[in-house]
């Protein structure tokens, strides 16, 4: 599998490939532990945040927030006590960043960490890494344990006064604990709902207090940010989405990977003929799920001769999402009837329960795919899980729902044909209306 | 739902576990305790202390090991069933020694998951979800594991084994019936 950069210098990935990149050793003759050095030097939490707010750098989660401006929202006059969660619940399928980033440079999330402390006064911090990933809590603790032994974490950090505790948390599988307020109901020691917001987290999250979550591809981008200055960092990217980007990318293409691109890379055919070596076994590109499972789809037309720009403008022109940059390549063996389906039992499964729309919308969507899938397709069915999608999308309390929906909408509109083959055979050829 | 228990609004005192509890060794508790002062409330530990006690416990929590969560955490048996029931990893009856969870999603699922499921369920005589009779194996398909670039693959206990072929599996499966698989993360005390 390919780890680099494609068309920058690498940032996130800089040491990704070099041996022994875990250890605190090679992490600081690399510029490791410099940008807090930097911070702790001579400037304020003010300061940090204003350089993050100049990156232009977004929530690179999956929702895009301006990570400057989350920052900006928690009050600095609150008596409370403050934290800042590493989001590592990486869940999203076609995801798989972040991994990565903890396996190959666990310093640079620790680094990102304390810089956010420090922004934020937060004294307390913690990783939540979904429970599969283990191995990844083992690789964090022992860095974190190599970190405080070295006086970078703890009482005193480098001779200031900043004191900075990081702790690792696992979770134990829930996707929906992704979301930001159903991870802190987790972390809490609750099932993982999501909370409503008003009050948003960087108001009342972690035991009612000002919290900050971000995820780790986020965090990890600060220390560079901070070293080289918010506006060289967003400089390397576009005026509203700075710096580099990681894509994820998997399915039918000859080279999978982490692929690392300046933001505003210009073209998404490109992309996947040259820099992920072309599509498999010979075969033709028939879809591209550009940012993981819950954006929309995108057939090989809207992407071939298009110069699909990946950044967070050009991909909605062109009727997707960045979200986690899980990009997923489909060839023409695949059926869009039978992946969207692979889909909806996805959400169903992960459906956290709390809300109606949610819950049964996706119970009944999956339902209704199973029986298609069994040869007893109706030819009313398009339209019924299209109205299904629309009493989930935008009714439903968290994002889940939507992320549940989107994919399916997509689909339908998309590749009518793959939906229609399933539904016409056992109605005589009778119209369907999609 | 309960109630939203947050440091303002603490459980009820009462909470007192009736019955027997399990019992850990000094190592455990240690263990347990490392976990516990991690955090201002001690609910917080729940997830962490559940995989711990599962794995002392064989494999899932029995109502022993729950009782002992409750005490622990200074909550009711009742709270303890509802976080475990909501999360897929937290096992609730007992589960092979070898569970081998198949991710099934998206990605693996077109780059060959299929073949590596069907083979490996007719390999041990056992459909998904369920436990030979031996009970060594259990065999489960699950949802995206994050190796979506390195598909198809399945975690064994916590172990990842990625891109894999019949071949491998064959070769993993051999070593667990001649009890000569190590596993390679979670089993020791660090979290």
């Amino acid at each position: 599998m390919f780890i680099g950069a494609i068309d920058c210098e690498p940032l996130q990935l800089r040491r990704a490939g070099l041996e022994n990149s875990q250890s605190l050793d090679v992490y600081r003759k690399n510029g490791g532990y410099e940008a807090i050095k930097k911070v702790l030097d001579g400037m304020s939490p003010d300061d940090v945040i204003g350089e993050v707010k100049k990156s232009a750098l977004r929530g690179r989660g999956g929702a895009g927030f301006p990570t400057g401006m989350k920052w900006s929202f928690v009050p600095k006059d609150s008596p409370k006590p403050k934290y800042v969660v590493c989001n590592a619940d990486e869940s999203e399928p076609g995801t798989f960043k972040d991994r990565y980033l903890m396996e190959r440079d666990p310093h640079m999330l620790i680094e990102g960490m304390l810089i956010a402390a420090y922004a934020l006064g937060a004294r307390t911090n913690y990783i939540y890494t979904r429970g599969e990933y283990r191995y990844l809590i083992e690789i964090m603790d022992r860095a974190l344990a190599e970190a405080r032994e070295a006086g970078l974490l703890g009482e005193k950090i480098l001779g200031s006064k900043f004191s900075c505790d990081i702790y690792t948390h696992t979770g134990a599988g829930a996707y929906i604990c992704g979301e930001e307020t159903a991870l802190l109901s987790s972390l809490e020691g609750l099932r993982g709902h999501p909370r409503m917001k008003p009050p948003f987290p960087a108001v009342s999250g972690l035991y009612q207090s000002p919290t900050v979550v971000n995820n780790v591809e986020t965090l990890t981008a600060v220390p560079d940010i901070i070293k080289m200055g918010g506006e060289a960092y967003q400089k390397l990217g576009t005026e509203k989405s700075g710096g580099t980007k990681l894509w994820s990318v998997s399915g039918h293409v000859n080279r999978p990977g982490v692929f690392e691109l300046p933001m505003g890379y210009d073209d998404m055919e490109k992309f996947i003929m040259e820099d992920c070596q072309g599509i498999a076994n010979g075969r033709q590109l028939k879809a591209v799920i550009p940012g993981g499972s819950s954006v929309y789809i995108m057939p090989a037309g809207d992407v071939i001769g298009k110069d699909v720009r990946m950044d967070y403008e050009g991909l909605v022109a062109a009727g997707s999402m960045v979200g986690s940059g899980g990009f997923i390549v489909m060839d023409d063996t695949v059926d869009v009837f039978e992946s969207t389906k692979n889909l909806i039992e996805f959400y169903k499964h992960e459906s956290c329960g709390w809300c109606t729309p949610c819950r049964e919308g996706t119970d009944w969507l999956v339902k209704i795919f199973r029986r298609i899938a069994n040869g007893e397709g109706r030819p009313e069915d398009a339209q019924l899980i299209l109205d299904l999608c629309d009493n989930i999308e935008g009714k439903s309390f968290c994002p889940l729902g939507d992320a549940a929906a989107w994919p399916i909408q997509s689909a339908i509109k998309k590749f009518p044909e793959d939906f229609k083959k399933h539904l016409l055979p056992l109605t005589q050829g009778e119209a369907v209306t999609v | 739902m309960s109630q939203q228990f947050t440091p303002n609004n603490p459980l009820p005192q009462e909470a007192k576990v009736p019955g027997e509890i399990a019992v850990f060794s000094p190592e455990v508790e240690a263990e347990i305790d490392r976990h516990l002062a991690k955090y201002p409330v001690k609910r917080s530990a729940i997830l962490p202390l559940m995989f711990i006690v599962q794995r002392e416990r064989g494999g899932y929590l029995d109502p022993l090991g729950v009782a002992y969560l409750a005490d622990r955490l200074g909550v009711r048996i009742t709270d303890i069933w509802e976080v475990a029931t909501f999360y897929s990893m937290i096992n609730t009856e007992p589960v092979g020694k070898y569970h081998i969870q198949i991710c099934k999603t998206l990605s693996c699922k077109i780059m060959g998951e299929p073949k590596i499921t069907e083979h490996v369920c007719s390999r041990l005589g056992i459909r998904p979800g369920e436990t030979t009779p031996d009970g060594r194996f259990t065999v489960s398909l699950v949802e995206c594991l994050g190796s979506c670039g390195t598909a198809p693959m399945f975690q064994l206990g916590f172990d990842y084994h990625e891109n894999l072929t019949t071949e491998k599996v064959d070769e993993i499966l051999d070593r667990c019936e001649r009890d000569e698989y190590v596993f390679q993360h979670g089993r020791k005390d660090e979290l």
